[in-house]
């Protein structure tokens, strides 16, 4: 069927010259070029909200700090051969970092879907890959943020010498990565508020409370210490101990390759899920 | 080149609607494009697989000469799109949205900092730039996601109802915005429902009904198959009866307006002899329905009048 496909060729090449340009710029390029930009964004959305995000873990930290710390811990005394505010010192910045890098993941992804701009880059060229570590690094950032705060607020009340800084670093921001692609995860599946809710409050809030963050496993009996160690969160909080002050219900090898196994474990599973579209297209 | 080609495209939502039931559609570079129908035809689904928000069930999207399939990335890089509904960060600031946007297809900070300047001014946004979109009207809103949509400088852009709830004069001014783009070489494929936008700006046109599509042509040929045009004459004196106008089907409206129907073979000449002889005074007369319009309403309500030459299956 002919046609009066127009098009004045003079004009055309302003568009035609930069969009050539653009095209011109490798893959890997553009990639590179959005991961730095949703990077960018999700930090700037957690500085812009700093007092949703970063603040309240502050500040409920201090407060368990007060009353488990210097309050009840003083009477507990010694565990595992530390003082016990030393010893939940640890396990208070894990449980920050875990539930902040899964709330940042879980509520920014879910509320670009919900309000449809994720869009933006569904439309575009990027990769999965470059959408998933984005997140992911917008997750670490948040994690990171509040556990430094946190950890700040921790040398208030008592002194920290790290042992093993490489292992606490690293074991923290794995941690954080398994969290944001937990987050991304249920932000994938959720459709409504309560969807992005119901995990944390009735799944990772006890993991974590079991989690070996107030005390040693040594303390249960051996049937509750097998029941135990199907918590993940108590591989972590220990790995993250044992970079603090050296202790560790674990052994750290087993920690690590039950993190990195997670972690490769949900990551796979986002790409497979996202490049599938499920929950982001029709 | 062909700046879209969709080919035996279809589509079946998991609940069992049929949306396409194997579109074929090509849209030449340079081309200013209307693609209409009812709402449900399957515009929307169509635009949604071309800018990959919705799975196809079967068929091939090529984008110039980049197979949807194969090589997507180089697709999509081509295309920009302002969707129907509006989907803004309603909290970022109205730079923050244009530049990245323009991050995500690639372009560097500067750059998408001297485009975002360049089109937020063209758009009339630039002195609200600082502002977070929730902030804006709902003009503003679709004048902001062209923006947003034009910031890697696409070859293809996909408009599915860009002035929908704009007032007349923005409309006005968004259609010379469109029009300077398409001049500039952008492919444009417009979606509305307002036929006369449509009519106005565009070369050519196809109008989709249940999935598939029932016309496909220029819009000066689409136009030319409507068989008859209906006018409203409006009257000096007062009508108490409807006057025989010989072969011309009139309705009387009230007593100070007529509407006669002229076919093709009629002439307003002939009309305005009949008028004469039965000594009415005609002070002002106007089209009823925009003529796409009611080409539009014949096809999708399958009504006579049309030649329907353009059908396919």
């Amino acid at each position: 069927m002919s046609r009066e496909a127009s098009g004045n060729p003079a004009r055309a090449t302003d568009f035609a010259r930069e969009s050539g340009q653009a095209r011109s710029e490798s893959l890997l390029a553009v990639n590179l070029v959005g991961l730095r930009t949703i990077m960018r964004k999700e930090v700037k959305r957690v500085s812009r909200i700093w007092v949703q995000t970063i603040v309240p873990p502050a500040i409920t930290m201090s407060l368990y700090f007060v009353i488990f710390g210097s309050l009840i811990g003083r009477r507990i005394g010694e565990m595992e051969g530390m003082p016990y505010i030393a010893y939940i010192a640890p396990g208070l910045i894990m449980m920050a970092v875990i539930t902040n890098s899964f709330s940042n993941v879980v509520s920014s992804f879910f509320g670009a879907k919900l309000q449809l701009y994720l869009e933006e880059m569904l439309v575009s060229p990027l990769s999965t890959a470059t959408i998933v570590v984005g997140y992911m690094i917008g997750g670490i950032f948040r994690g990171l943020a509040v556990g430094v705060l946190v950890t700040v607020v921790a040398l208030m009340f008592t002194r920290l010498t790290i042992v093993h800084p490489w292992i606490t670093l690293s074991v923290v921001v794995l941690v954080a990565a398994v969290f944001s692609m937990a987050g991304l995860l249920n932000a994938i599946f959720a459709k409504t508020f309560d969807d992005i809710s119901i995990v944390p409050t009735f799944v990772l809030t006890p993991l974590t409370y079991l989690g070996g963050v107030f005390f040693s496993i040594s303390l249960l009996s051996p049937t509750w210490q097998a029941v135990a160690m199907a918590n993940p969160i108590l591989y972590m909080v220990n790995a993250f101990r044992y970079g603090v002050l050296g202790i560790s219900d674990i052994p750290i090898a087993l920690a690590y390759a039950l993190i990195i196994g997670l972690f490769v474990a949900l990551f796979s599973l986002n790409m497979w899920l996202l490049s599938r579209g499920r929950g982001i297209r029709s | 080149m062909d700046a879209l080609r969709l080919e035996n495209l279809r589509k079946t939502y998991p609940n069992g609607v049929e949306a396409l039931k194997g579109i074929d559609l090509t849209v030449e570079e340079g081309d200013f494009f209307a693609l209409l129908g009812p709402n449900g035809a399957g515009k929307t689904t169509s635009i949604g697989i071309v800018t990959s928000l919705v799975n196809k069930t079967s068929g091939r999207v090529v984008v110039f000469g980049h197979d949807m399939d194969r090589a997507r990335d180089a697709a999509k890089a081509c295309i920009g799109v302002v969707p129907q509904e509006v989907n803004l960060s309603m909290f970022e600031k109205l730079t923050d949205i244009v530049i990245n946007q323009a991050g995500y297809y690639g372009v560097r900070p500067r750059l998408a900092r001297q485009r975002a300047e360049k089109y937020l001014k063209a758009l009339h946004l630039w002195d609200r730039r600082t502002d977070i979109a929730r902030n804006l009207s709902g003009g503003m809103k679709r004048r902001l996601m062209i923006a947003r949509a034009l910031i890697h400088e696409p070859r293809l852009l996909i408009l599915d109802e860009p002035t929908a709830g704009v007032d007349i004069e923005i409309r006005r001014s968004m259609w010379q915005f469109m029009r300077a783009i398409n001049e500039a070489g952008v492919t444009i494929i417009l979606t509305t429902h307002y036929l006369e936008e449509a009519e106005s700006l565009c070369r050519n046109v196809a109008i989709i009904d249940q999935g598939r599509i029932v016309e496909n042509d220029r819009m000066t040929r689409v136009l030319r198959k409507l068989h008859h045009e209906t006018f409203v004459l409006s009257l000096d004196e007062p009508l108490y009866a409807v006057p025989d106008l010989g072969s011309f089907t009139v309705r009387l409206r009230n007593e100070q307006e007529l509407e006669v129907e002229v076919t093709r073979n009629q002439s307003i000449n002939q009309l305005f002899g009949m008028l004469s002889e039965r000594n009415l005074t005609v002070h002002s007369m106007r089209n009823k329905a925009n003529r796409l319009e009611e080409l539009f309403l014949r096809l999708v309500e399958n009504k006579p009048g049309a030649s329907g030459q353009g059908q396919q299956a």
